[in-house]
């Protein structure tokens, strides 16, 4: 089981809690999470990156275990513990504010 | 029992406002998607229920919303926003070449007789539409492959679609406005596109008579007379009597002709509003005080409607698409501020009362008139 956090604006989208619990099928990258997260919620796809599996978007970064993964391929695989469930991803929209 | 329900986009939602026949009492709903910007709700001439609404994020890019029920419950529809083919270039602010790329949906525009098309405008300036209530989008490429397309400069908000007006007297034509491209027409249901920006001058482009260019903030029509628009270009308000053919210029006696909304009165064809902008540095009213402008005359010869508006220390500004018309026998105007207010007249402007006061910065207001 895959933990995944989104962020405030993503969690109206979805509906869902802060954290979203996700059965991912093979190999835990960045990229069959985030598959698996738009299977279940459609309605994220094109928010986080682009359509198709497209880029990442400018103002979203992905953490894990302390850890930027953002610049990361997206067919790396992610800490074990985020692909055991001890740890979260943190899908997270980057700071900013005035 | 007759009704109006006003949909407001702001920076930080969508607010839906019912009131009945007399105007006088308001039932304020919302936010709706709180926290993102709603540059613009509409609803469906063909289906007043049916709403759709542009929800977008500098974070998470844009979403389309669909209400079927006047704007109760919502539904996210589809969000893929891919032009046709090769985007190609226009130009950047520097004058180099810069790929065409979507950043919003400025402007959403349901079809006159059918709910289930609806037109988007879009930035970098392209022309949508669904013909499945919003689930899926197509370009109509026309419009951005003009031959003149490459040369498209932004304005300082961006390069926005915001103006799409169908003619209800003549099938198949269209009419859109392009910041800083200008206007456009098709004779085709959008499948090509010509300009139509004759008679426009611009002294902030190095050609100021050139074809395309014009920095055109809204262009309005009534549906009784459709052959005569009326423009508030950046500067000049504008006014054509031949679809655009041509224009000529109708600023008349306005204290400034700079400013974004401009819209018709409902039964008056020769009635418009407008509400003048110090200028484009100065993006407040004029002395402070916050004047809608009107013309029975079709221009030219403008009164200012004050009552009930801020007359001191009011430094707000009315964008574009933030100004609108009701069809009940009284004709009732409304636009909102960049402030958070929501002003409404039920005697064609002679006289103005808040509906709300605090919302965040208001990008947009429609009125539906309900039966």
């Amino acid at each position: 089981m895959i933990r995944v956090v989104l962020p405030a604006h993503l969690r109206t989208l979805t509906q869902a809690g802060g954290e979203v619990e996700l059965e991912v099928a093979g190999q835990v990258t960045q990229r069959s999470v985030l598959d698996a997260l738009e299977a279940r919620y459609p309605v994220l796809r094109g928010t986080i990156r682009g359509h198709d599996g497209g880029p990442r978007r400018a103002f979203v970064r992905f953490f894990a275990c302390e850890q930027d993964l953002s610049h990361e391929q997206p067919d790396a695989p992610l800490p074990a513990a985020v692909a055991t469930g001890a740890e979260p991803y943190l899908i997270v929209g980057a700071m900013a504010g005035g | 029992m007759s009704g109006v329900r006003v949909l407001v986009g702001t920076r930080k939602g969508a607010f839906v406002l019912n009131s009945d026949g007399k105007r006088e009492r308001w039932d304020v709903s919302g936010p709706h998607f709180a926290g993102w910007e709603i540059y613009h709700v509409k609803g469906s001439p063909a289906d007043p229920d049916r709403l759709f609404a542009s929800q977008c994020s500098g974070w998470f890019g844009q979403l389309i919303q669909r209400s079927d029920d006047g704007g109760r419950t919502w539904e996210p529809v589809g969000n893929r926003f891919s032009y046709d083919g090769e985007p190609g270039t226009h130009q950047w602010y520097d004058g180099t070449p810069h790929p065409w790329e979507f950043a919003r949906v400025w402007h959403l525009e349901p079809s006159l007789g059918d709910p289930d098309t609806v037109y988007a405008g879009v930035e970098d300036a392209g022309l949508f539409r669904s013909a499945d209530g919003g689930q899926s989008w197509q370009e109509l490429p026309g419009l951005r492959c003009h031959d003149s397309g490459p040369s498209w400069q932004p304005g300082a908000g961006g390069m926005c679609l915001h103006t799409i007006l169908e003619d209800p007297s003549a099938p198949g034509r269209m009419f859109a406005a392009i910041s800083a491209a200008g206007a456009f027409r098709s004779d085709d249901a959008g499948q090509s596109w010509r300009p139509v920006n004759r008679g426009l001058h611009s002294e902030g482009i190095p050609d100021s008579d050139a074809e395309v260019g014009h920095c055109v903030h809204r262009i309005a029509m009534h549906p009784a007379r459709p052959q005569v628009l009326y423009m508030q270009k950046h500067w000049d308000v504008m006014r054509s009597d031949d679809s655009g053919e041509s224009w000529h210029e109708v600023s008349g006696n306005l204290p400034t002709d700079f400013g974004f909304p401009i819209d018709v009165h409902a039964h008056e064809p020769d009635t418009v509003y407008v509400v003048p902008i110090t200028s484009d540095s100065l993006h407040y009213p004029p002395e402070g005080k916050l004047r809608v402008y009107r013309s029975r005359a079709g221009g030219d010869d403008w009164e200012a409607l004050t009552t009930g508006l801020p007359q001191e220390h009011c430094y707000v500004n009315v964008l574009r698409d933030a100004m609108a018309v009701d069809s009940l026998d009284d004709c009732g105007v409304y636009f909102g501020t960049t402030g958070g207010q929501v002003y409404a007249s039920a005697d064609a402007g002679d006289s103005w009362a808040p509906i709300v006061r605090d919302l965040p910065a208001v990008l947009s207001v429609e009125v539906q008139t309900l039966s």
